[in-house]
C-alpha cells in the first residue's frame, strides 16, 4: 500500500508493481517462511500439543498428595503399593512440591490453563474490539462517547479489576478471563478505529457510497478486511500479555484457586522453600517465559509480514 | 576550469533493477551534459527514468532497488562514480544543490527555516553563528521571502507551499553550487505559484550562473525555461535537441505523440446547450469547523460559499480552480459525500441536499463520481468485476445480469472483457480510470462527476481518457461536472467553466469567452501563469 501510494520516481514505481504484483498470492507463504514465525509457530504448538495430551505424557493426577514425598528434588523416585496390590514406581521428574504433590505433573497440566487464557483473552478482546471500533470509526457521531468509555477502561489496572471480580463472584478461571480481557478491549479499539478512520477516506470506500451499498455491507465488505492483520499482530501480543497476567494474579492468590495446576499457582506454593527447593519455581517458569517469549517472536514475525508499515513503525 | 567545460557531463550511464521483472535497467547507456548558464530540461512519462536519472547522478539510488551499473558522471571534470559515500556528501549541497517535488515533505517540521538553511552553512563553511545567520537572511531574500526578519524563525508549517519550495531553493543554492538539480520542484503547486517559482529559478540561476538539471513532465514547463530539453522513454534518451528544435520540429514519433497530446489552451467552438436542466445548485454553502467536543469552538472555514450554478443534459461543465478553492468540496457535496451546511441541490427538479441517507439512496445511482486517485480508487482486495457489479447489485439487479452488463461496457471502455476477473494491481494507472468510469456508467447516471480524473495520469493516457469522457457524454447523453485545475484540460472538454477562488464561483461563462476575454482579475492571473503559452498554438496543436 505505501509503495503504491508514493510511486516518487519511475524505477520505484516499476520495483513497487513488481511487488505489489507478488505480494497478493504469496503473503501466506512470505508468512510461512519468516524465521520468527517458525519458531515461535512451532514453540507454540509444542506447549499446546503438551497441553492437549497431558495425560498421556507420563503425568499423573496433579492435584494428588503424598505426605511422604513432600519437597523432594527432582528424580526422586519412591514405591508405591496399588490397590490390586502390584508395586509401582513413580518418579518425580521436577521433583515435589510441599504437599508432596508432582511438579512435572502440575507445569504439564498447568500449560492448559495459560494456553487457554491466552487464546481466550486474545480472541474475545480481539472479536469485542473491532465490534466496537469500526463502530467508533464509522459512526462519528457515537465516537466521542466511545473513546471516553473507553478511556475510562483504559485506566482500571487488570489486577485490581481482577481481586474486585474474585471478591464478587467466585475465584476461577471466568473472572480471571474477564479480569484480563476488559482492560485489553480499549487497546484493540484504538487500533481498529485508527484503521477505519483512515480506509474510510479512501476513494474505494466514498465510490463504494455513491453507489449505494448500505452500511453493514460497506463495513463488512471494504472497511473490516483491512483491519485483519493487524489484528493478527495485536491477538498474538495480547494472548502473550495474559498468558504473563494470569500467572501473575495466581501468583498472588488472586486468580485461580490453588489447587488447579497453574504455572502461577505452582511458582506461589513453591515460593517459601525457594531457597531450599528452587525446582517448584524454576520449571514452571521455563515453561512460562518460553511460552511467552514464542508467543511474542510469532507475533514480530506476523508484523514483519503481514503489516510492513507497523513494522518500520515500532 | 575553461569555459567550454560542462558542469556536468554523463556518459553511457546504465542503471540495473535487480530482481526487477519486465525491466532489467531503470536507465540505460544515458549521456547528457549541463553547461554553465544553461538549463536542461529532462521530459518524460511516468516510468521513463527521468528521476532515476537525476538519483544516479546525486548517488541517491535506493539501496538495493536500483543499482549504478556501468557510466561515468562527471562534476566539473571530477569523477563521481567510485566516491565513497562519505566524500558524495562534501558534493552534495556544496557543488550539487537538490530541489525536490515535494516541499510539505522535504523540510523538517520541528525546526525553523532559518536553522534549516543555516544547517548547510554549518556543514560546509566555517562561519560563525551571527555569520550564518546574516548569510541565512541575504539568501532568503535573494529567493523574495517576504518579511525575511520575521519569517527566518518560522516553522515550516506556517509557510504556503509556495514559500517552502522558495526555501528549498534558499537551501540548495546557500552553498553557490555549480549544478542544481530540481526533480519536479513545481508539480505539486497551483499554476500562480509555479509560474513564480519558474521566474525564480530562472533568476538565480542567470545572476549565479548555476547549471541546472530540471526533471519534468510538463512540456509547459519546458517551453518556460528550458535551454535544451532531453525527452526520455523507457529508460533511453529519444530524442534531445534545443528548446525550440524539440518542441516545434520534433523528429521522433514519440516526440510528436507526446507533444501533440498536451491539451492546447485554445478552446474549440462549441454550440450553447439548451438541453433540459439536470443539476441546478442555489446557494450552496459548506463550513468546516464550528464547536467541537464539550462545547469547544474551532476555526470556522467557509469551504464553499454561496455556489449557484445549472448543468444541462449533455452538458460539460468545469469547475476551474486552484488547491483550496473549494472546487473538489462542491463536487463531494453534489454526490453527498459530504452534508452540505445550506443550500439546495437538486437532479432532476428532486432536492437532495438535506435527504437523510435512506431517502437519498435512490438518487445514488443518478449522481456518479470518478476521483483522482487511480490507485486507491478500486478496492485492491476485490476483482474489478466485483467493484462493478457492487452498485447495481445494490439496487436489486441479479449478479449475471450485472456482469453481463458489465462486460460490455468493459468494451465500452475499451478493455476486454476478461479484465472483470483480474485485481486492480494488474492495470496501469489509465486502465483503472477507464474501470471507474465502467462502475460509474454500470449504474447508469443522469449527472457524472469527475473530480480531477486525469490529474494523476501521463500526458498521453490523459487524452485518451478525456476522449473517453467525452465519448461516453455523448453516448449517454450525460451531465457532466468536471473538476479540475489544469486550464489546457478545461479548454478542451468543458463547454462552460466556472472559476473558484477561496470558495466563491468568481466567474462564469461559455469556455471559449472565458478564455478569449476573462473578466475577473483572479481569472486573468490564473490564465497569466498557465505555462508554454509562448509555444500555445504549436503545443497541443493534434489535440484542438
Amino acid at each position: 500500500m505505501s509503495a503504491q501510494t508514493n510511486p516518487s520516481t519511475a524505477a520505484a514505481t516499476v520495483v513497487a508493481d513488481q511487488r505489489i504484483e507478488n505480494a497478493k498470492p504469496s503473503t501466506w507463504r512470505r508468512v510461512r517462511r519468516n524465521p520468527s514465525v517458525l519458531f515461535g509457530g512451532t514453540v507454540l504448538l509444542i506447549m499446546a500439543l503438551i497441553a492437549i495430551f497431558a495425560p498421556f505424557l507420563g503425568t499423573r493426577s496433579p492435584t494428588d498428595i503424598a505426605p511422604v514425598a513432600r519437597n523432594k528434588v527432582p528424580g526422586f523416585e519412591r514405591t508405591v503399593t496399588g490397590p490390586d496390590g502390584k508395586e509401582q514406581t513413580l518418579v518425580y521428574r521436577f521433583g515435589s512440591d510441599s504437599l508432596g504433590r508432582d511438579v512435572y505433573s502440575r507445569t504439564i497440566y498447568g500449560a492448559r490453563v495459560s494456553i487457554i487464557v491466552g487464546i481466550t483473552v486474545a480472541f474475545l478482546s480481539v472479536t469485542i474490539g473491532l465490534f466496537i471500533g469500526l463502530i467508533s470509526g464509522y459512526f462519528r457521531w457515537l465516537d466521542p462517547i466511545i473513546m471516553r468509555i473507553m478511556d475510562g477502561l483504559m485506566a482500571i489496572p487488570a489486577i485490581l479489576l481482577a481481586i474486585a471480580l474474585v471478591s464478587l463472584f467466585r475465584a476461577g478461571l471466568g473472572a480471571v478471563i474477564v479480569a484480563i480481557t476488559l482492560p485489553e478491549i480499549p487497546r484493540v479499539v484504538r487500533l481498529v478505529r485508527s484503521v477505519v478512520l483512515s480506509v474510510r477516506e479512501e476513494p474505494y470506500v466514498e465510490a463504494a457510497v455513491t453507489v449505494g451499498t448500505p452500511t453493514p455491507t460497506l463495513i463488512w465488505r471494504h472497511i473490516l478486511p483491512n483491519t485483519i492483520a493487524p489484528l493478527i499482530v495485536q491477538g498474538t501480543f495480547i494472548c502473550a500479555s495474559a498468558i504473563l497476567v494470569e500467572a501473575i494474579l495466581s501468583f498472588l492468590g488472586i486468580g485461580i484457586p490453588p489447587e488447579t495446576p497453574t504455572w502461577g499457582n505452582i511458582m506461589a506454593e513453591g515460593r517459601n522453600v525457594f531457597r531450599l527447593y528452587s525446582h517448584s519455581i524454576l520449571y514452571p517458569g521455563i515453561f512460562l517465559a518460553l511460552t511467552v517469549l514464542a508467543v511474542n517472536i510469532l507475533g514480530d514475525g506476523l508484523r514483519d509480514t503481514l503489516d510492513p508499515k507497523m513494522a518500520k513503525r515500532v | 576550469m575553461s569555459v567550454t567545460q560542462p558542469v556536468l557531463s554523463v556518459k553511457n550511464l546504465s542503471v540495473a533493477i535487480p530482481g526487477g521483472g519486465d525491466r532489467t535497467h531503470a536507465i540505460r547507456d544515458i549521456s547528457l551534459t549541463v553547461g554553465r548558464k544553461e538549463i536542461v530540461c529532462v521530459v518524460g512519462e511516468s516510468g521513463s527514468g527521468k528521476s532515476v536519472t537525476a538519483q544516479a547522478v546525486m548517488a541517491l539510488l535506493p539501496k538495493g532497488q536500483l543499482k549504478l551499473e556501468t557510466g561515468s558522471i562527471e562534476l566539473q571534470g571530477e569523477e563521481l562514480v567510485g566516491k565513497t559515500p562519505a566524500e558524495m556528501r562534501h558534493v552534495r549541497g556544496k557543488r550539487i544543490g537538490m530541489i525536490f517535488q515535494e516541499p510539505m515533505t522535504a523540510l523538517n517540521p520541528v525546526e525553523t527555516v532559518g536553522d534549516q538553511i543555516g544547517e548547510m552553512l554549518e556543514i560546509h563553511t566555517n562561519l560563525d553563528a551571527a555569520g550564518r545567520r546574516a548569510r541565512v537572511i541575504e539568501m532568503m531574500n535573494s529567493v523574495h521571502l517576504p518579511d525575511v526578519a520575521h519569517m527566518v524563525d518560522s516553522y515550516p508549517h506556517q509557510l504556503s507551499g509556495g514559500q517552502r519550495q522558495r526555501v528549498m531553493i534558499a537551501m540548495a543554492l546557500s552553498l553557490d553550487p555549480a549544478l542544481l538539480i530540481a526533480d519536479e520542484p513545481t508539480t505539486a503547486l497551483d499554476v500562480t505559484t509555479q509560474a513564480q517559482i519558474l521566474k525564480l529559478i530562472k533568476e538565480l540561476q542567470t545572476r549565479r550562473d548555476t547549471g541546472v538539471l530540471f526533471i519534468t513532465h510538463d512540456f509547459g514547463v519546458v517551453s518556460e525555461i528550458a535551454d535544451r530539453v532531453i525527452v526520455m522513454q523507457h529508460g533511453r534518451i529519444v530524442e534531445h535537441g534545443t528548446r525550440d528544435q524539440v518542441l516545434l520540429a520534433p523528429r521522433e514519433a514519440y516526440t510528436k505523440m507526446l507533444i501533440a497530446a498536451v491539451p492546447s489552451l485554445t478552446p474549440p467552438k462549441r454550440a450553447p446547450i439548451t438541453a433540459p436542466v439536470t443539476l441546478e445548485t442555489k446557494r450552496l454553502v459548506k463550513i468546516y469547523g464550528g464547536s467541537g467536543f464539550f462545547g469547544a469552538k474551532g476555526r470556522v472555514v467557509k469551504a464553499v460559499d454561496n455556489v449557484s450554478f445549472e448543468l444541462r443534459r449533455g452538458e460539460t461543465l468545469g469547475i476551474v480552480g486552484e488547491s483550496g478553492s473549494g472546487k473538489s468540496t462542491v463536487a463531494r457535496c453534489i454526490a453527498r459525500l459530504i452534508d452540505p451546511t445550506s443550500g439546495t441541490v437538486a437532479v432532476e427538479g428532486t432536492e437532495i441536499a438535506h435527504l437523510k441517507e435512506r431517502a437519498l439512496r435512490p438518487f445514488r445511482r443518478r449522481v456518479q463520481i470518478v476521483f483522482q486517485d487511480p490507485y486507491r480508487s478500486l478496492n485492491p482486495r476485490r476483482t474489478v468485476g466485483a467493484s462493478i457489479v457492487e452498485g447495481p447489485m445494490n439496487f436489486g439487479v441479479s449478479e449475471a445480469q450485472a456482469l453481463a452488463k458489465a462486460r460490455e461496457l468493459m468494451g465500452l471502455v475499451g478493455l476486454s472483457p476478461d479484465a472483470l476477473d483480474r485485481y486492480p494491481h494488474q492495470f496501469s494507472g489509465g486502465q483503472r480510470q477507464r474501470i471507474a468510469i465502467a462502475r460509474a456508467l454500470a449504474m447508469e447516471p443522469v449527472l457524472l462527476i469527475g473530480d480531477e480524473p486525469v490529474s494523476a495520469l501521463d500526458v498521453s493516457v490523459q487524452a485518451q481518457v478525456l476522449q473517453l469522457f467525452e465519448e461516453v457524454r455523448r453516448k449517454f447523453d450525460l451531465a457532466v461536472l468536471f473538476i479540475t485545475h489544469d486550464l489546457r484540460v478545461a479548454a478542451q472538454i468543458c463547454d462552460r467553466i466556472a472559476v473558484m477562488q477561496r470558495g466563491v464561483v468568481v466567474e462564469t461563462g461559455a469556455t471559449a469567452d472565458v478564455f478569449a476575454k476573462p473578466e475577473h482579475p483572479y481569472t486573468q492571473s490564473l490564465f497569466a501563469a498557465a505555462p508554454g503559452q509562448g509555444f500555445g498554438s504549436r503545443i497541443g496543436s493534434g489535440a484542438a
